[in-house]
């Protein structure tokens, strides 16, 4: 099972869970994804050890897409 | 890590990326900035002592200044690994946000994570040691401290750390650019500044 998780003010909030094969699922988890992609989050996923990658569209195969607010220099 | 642009870069167009050789010299020109704060405090101490031993007492404070300017620049850049200032009411939310940045990390790390409170991360340009409010990147003896956060007071501490962490891993380079540099310096110095605990995040070789 996928998930699409928020990092927010509870620690994090699962947005949408899903399985490739399930077409409902992924829909909604793309729906899901691009909302928040709109209020300015960046989607993170792991590319391996020490390696992230920003997606612009839901990676379906991944197992965990993971969304940021930009950061700043203080 | 990844060779994709960090996309934060696109907000400060005007700064050079960061990159080795740009590191040599932010780091070289830190030093002859500590270096013309120090050299005139304590050329003046001994010339004064020399001119008239019952100025000791004045070439002391002299020597108090080049002593503590660069303490003051260190204070600044271990500022970037102290921890803000924990919200008692969000004590669950800090500990669901624990929960996935030790998710991120290997099991050495998060062992380093649980007792020293923040994540050490290989990269290219050295070894980052990342915190809730910046990271200190170790090259050789010299440490880079940058200042970086998430503009929102409402996440929890280690949900600021992941947030760096996850930019760090996409685009290290960008990650160096988009901070600010609080200071660069001897790495004792940075880890005299930090809380006990924290130390042994520094002793990376």
């Amino acid at each position: 099972m996928s998930r699409l998780v928020r990092m927010d003010r509870t620690g994090h909030t699962t947005l949408a869970e899903w399985s490739p094969d399930s077409p409902e699922a992924v829909e909604a988890a793309v729906q899901a994804f691009r909302a928040e992609l709109d209020r300015g989050y960046f989607a993170m996923v792991s590319t391996g050890p020490g390696h992230a990658d920003h997606v612009t569209e839901l990676p379906v195969d991944a197992e965990l897409v993971i969304l940021r607010l930009p950061i700043v220099g203080g | 890590m990844s060779a994709q642009a960090l996309p934060e870069t696109a907000a400060v167009p005007w700064r050079t990326r960061v990159d080795g050789a740009r590191l040599r010299q932010r780091g070289a020109l830190w030093t002859a900035t500590t270096a013309a704060h120090v050299v005139p405090f304590v050329a003046a101490g001994v010339l004064l002592v020399v001119l008239q031993p019952l100025a000791a007492a004045v070439t002391v404070i002299a020597f108090a200044h080049a002593w503590v300017i660069p303490e003051l620049y260190a204070a600044r850049g271990a500022n970037v690994l102290r921890p803000v200032r924990r919200d008692p009411r969000a004590a669950t939310a800090h500990t669901t946000a624990l929960g996935l940045l030790a998710d991120l990390v290997d099991h050495a790390a998060r062992d380093r994570l649980a007792t020293t409170g923040l994540v050490v991360e290989p990269g290219r340009l050295g070894t980052w040691v990342v915190g809730e409010r910046g990271a200190v990147l170790l090259r050789g003896r010299r440490a880079f401290c940058y200042c970086v956060g998430v503009p929102d007071p409402t996440l929890p501490p280690a949900d600021r750390t992941a947030h760096l962490l996850l930019a760090l891993r996409a685009d290290e380079q960008g990650f160096a650019t988009v901070a600010n540099l609080a200071f660069a310096g001897a790495r004792w110095r940075v880890r005299r500044r930090l809380a006990p605990a924290m130390r042994p995040a520094l002793r990376i070789p």
